[in-house]
């Protein structure tokens, strides 16, 4: 069994969090998170163009490269993660060209290296799988793949085909941390996706709120977090530990109650 | 437009039915934007067999944009470059006057096309991003004449140097929204640009500018700017009865270049040269994906980009606006690789020097990207015998860059 697959397998829903890496006292916010209860870890690698990231992620890639993040500093960040946490699965989440830049496999190396679990690509889509696909799945690490509302059922095995860890659905057509999609239209989407596939199914994207993670809980098997903790590292800075470990603590509690009922 | 069926061997037939050329181009975008991609893909292999379609762009083209653009033989400026080449050198200059184009520039071929196939599509709502402005404004022109909103991302430092077709837009009845992230230039315009559209996915078209981008962008792109080189060509054999020995374009994203380019490729006497903006020069700020990045991919697609050894994406600089951009399109990126058009690069002085040499000699105000162009025709031309013949795209009128001239100059006006 894999780190992901038992987080996954765990009574209750699984609480994803993220956070950039090199944004604030990385190692300080990573082991907030893991005392608040996250049971799955994605770690943002910062890029100078994240197209799909709403102003707060932005601004977190925008600190993080100016404070000199370089990709050796995650995988080190990633490495030192695993030596104290041995079993909260660790997933690195960002752009392609900072992890094809040296080839997908000296990518699926270094994540193998630093004992990654799993990979989220933003920009790519299943149709450039040969980029980076392959050289995952050879390493043993797993290629989270995104759906979305525009995925509708004729391509949905597409982008099955290669997934593997846990299926990650981008609740809103937009970008992180703004709009919040409609609970009815969440319970909608995790059923037809249920209908297609056996992997656990996270829902993220403008999720803010415990009750809004509870009502996300009792349809899917994660729920994601990312803006609203990085805008507390954002407002709590080199600080931002307590806050961010009080915050994942309040999330977790809401998931866990969100099943009992 | 035509439609042409694939030519064994040509080098007319990228890209392959995954968007590739090569290893360049393809479709790296969010999973929001994919359907989308496949269904503009799907209705533009509708529009090119649908002769309406091929007779709307046509039809606008003519009576809109005042196509065909001219071909001109610069005898002046042929002469000027003569007396400073060594004996029996000084190659004959004519361009492409897409200058004279409606809205001053070639980007409304471009514009006309992709319009037509927001329409097809029933789509509503129109985004673009711009660096000069120039694509902002012909995007803004197409959306007043079809009657449909239009929204134009637009670097904040770009829209304090471009401040003419700034205003421009508005008249048009376009929003410019200034776009601050970044450096504020074209690259942080076309992330907002993506920001947009996969927030508004249900109603809205994306005219992207350039031949760059996802799949079906860098070959739409380029598809209607070949009304250039196809013109061109024929106005060639017509004129004179023979092919130009070299051709030269200015490349930012490189849809000028693509569009004179293209309908040549497999004309095998025919050389080729896209100039990059080497800015303060290529070993200071500069804006040459080819000469000084490597692939990477950004946009959308795979292609050369400026970028640290981590893939982090470098801020461009070139004094014209229009070339400001990190990237190239995928294209010229494969055409690099296999050698079939050479790329060279010109700094922000020597544009300047050719930018006020075309004043003078021919009467004509270039835009600064096709500076960049004469610049390098100059260099070219006194390379050549004198019976040769180099044609030049003369992509767009100078009219807004008078004041980034004037002030490169120390004139205020």
């Amino acid at each position: 069994m894999t780190r992901l697959s038992f987080a996954f397998a765990k009574p209750h829903p699984a609480l994803v969090t993220f956070i950039t890496a090199g944004d604030g006292d990385t190692t300080a916010n990573l082991d907030a998170l893991v005392a608040g209860g996250a049971d799955v870890i994605e770690l943002g690698m910062p890029f100078t163009d994240p197209m799909a990231d709403g102003p707060a992620i932005q601004e977190a890639n925008i600190r993080s490269l100016n404070a000199g993040t370089k990709t050796a500093d995650i995988f080190a960040l990633a490495a030192a993660f695993r030596k104290r946490h041995p079993d909260t699965p660790l997933v690195l989440m960002g752009y392609a060209n900072p992890m094809t830049i040296r080839g997908g496999d000296w990518f699926a190396s270094e994540c193998n290296k630093a004992g990654v679990d799993g990979v989220i690509c933003v920009d790519i889509p299943p149709e450039e799988d040969p980029e980076l696909g392959p050289a995952l799945r050879n390493a043993g690490i797993d290629l989270i793949r995104l759906a979305t509302p525009t995925t509708d059922a004729t391509r949905l095995p597409t982008v099955l085909n290669g997934a593997s860890g846990f299926l990650y659905y981008v609740s809103v057509a937009g970008i992180t941390g703004l709009q919040v999609a409609a609970q009815t239209s969440i319970d909608e989407a995790v059923a037809r996706l249920k209908a297609h596939t056996d992997l656990p199914i996270a829902v993220g994207f403008g999720v803010r709120t415990p009750e809004q993670a509870a009502n996300i809980a009792r349809v899917a098997d994660g729920v994601v977090v990312g803006s609203a903790i990085v805008e507390l590292v954002a407002k709590h800075g080199a600080n931002a530990a307590g806050p961010v470990r009080d915050y994942v603590a309040s999330l977790k509690q809401a998931i866990v109650a969100a099943r009992k009922v | 437009m035509t439609i042409a069926e694939p030519i064994p061997n040509s080098l007319r037939n990228q890209p392959d039915e995954r968007g590739h050329f090569g290893q360049f181009g393809g479709r790296y975008v969010a999973e929001t934007l994919m359907p989308l991609v496949l269904d503009l893909e799907r209705e533009y292999r509708a529009a090119q067999q649908d002769p309406a379609f091929a007779a709307q762009f046509d039809d606008l083209l003519e009576h809109y944009v005042g196509r065909p653009s001219p071909l001109y033989y610069a005898e002046r400026l042929t002469e000027e470059v003569r007396k400073n080449a060594p004996a029996g050198k000084g190659a004959q200059i004519w361009f492409k006057r897409d200058e004279l184009n409606h809205t001053g520039a070639h980007k409304i071929n471009n514009c006309i096309g992709q319009i037509l196939l927001a329409i097809r599509m029933g789509k509503t709502r129109i985004i673009a991003e711009t660096g000069a402005g120039q694509h902002g404004v012909a995007t803004a022109t197409v959306c007043a004449r079809f009657g449909l909103p239009c929204f134009i991302y637009m670097g904040a430092k770009d829209i304090e140097r471009q401040q003419p077709n700034v205003f421009r837009m508005r008249l048009l009845g376009a929003e410019v929204i200034p776009v601050t992230s970044g450096a504020g230039t074209l690259k942080d315009a076309m992330n907002e640009g993506l920001r947009d559209w996969v927030a508004n996915v249900h109603d809205t078209f994306y005219i992207i500018g350039t031949a760059a981008g996802p799949h079906p962008y860098p070959e739409l792109v380029r598809d209607f700017q070949s009304v250039i080189g196809k013109e061109a060509r024929a106005q060639m054999l017509s004129r004179i009865n023979r092919l130009p020995n070299l051709l030269v374009a200015a490349i930012g994203g490189g849809s000028n270049a693509i569009g004179l380019f293209h309908p040549f490729l497999d004309d095998k006497d025919v050389a080729m040269l896209g100039i990059e903006a080497a800015g303060h020069g290529l070993n200071a700020e500069h804006a040459a994906s080819l000469a000084g990045g490597r692939p990477g991919v950004l946009h959308g697609n795979k292609t050369y980009l400026l970028q640290d050894e981590d893939g982090q994406i470098a801020e461009a600089h070139s004094i014209s606006a229009g070339l400001d951009y990190p990237g190239i399109g995928p294209e010229h990126s494969w055409l690099k690789e296999i050698g079939r058009v050479r790329y060279d690069s010109v700094t922000d002085k020597e544009a300047l020097a050719a930018f006020q040499l075309l004043c003078r000699t021919e009467g004509i105000i270039p835009a600064l990207e096709p500076a960049h162009a004469i610049a390098a025709v100059e260099r070219e031309a006194k390379k050549m015998d004198r019976d040769q013949i180099i044609l030049a795209n003369l992509c767009g009128r100078g009219d807004k860059d008078i004041f980034t001239v004037a002030e490169a100059l120390g004139t205020s006006i």
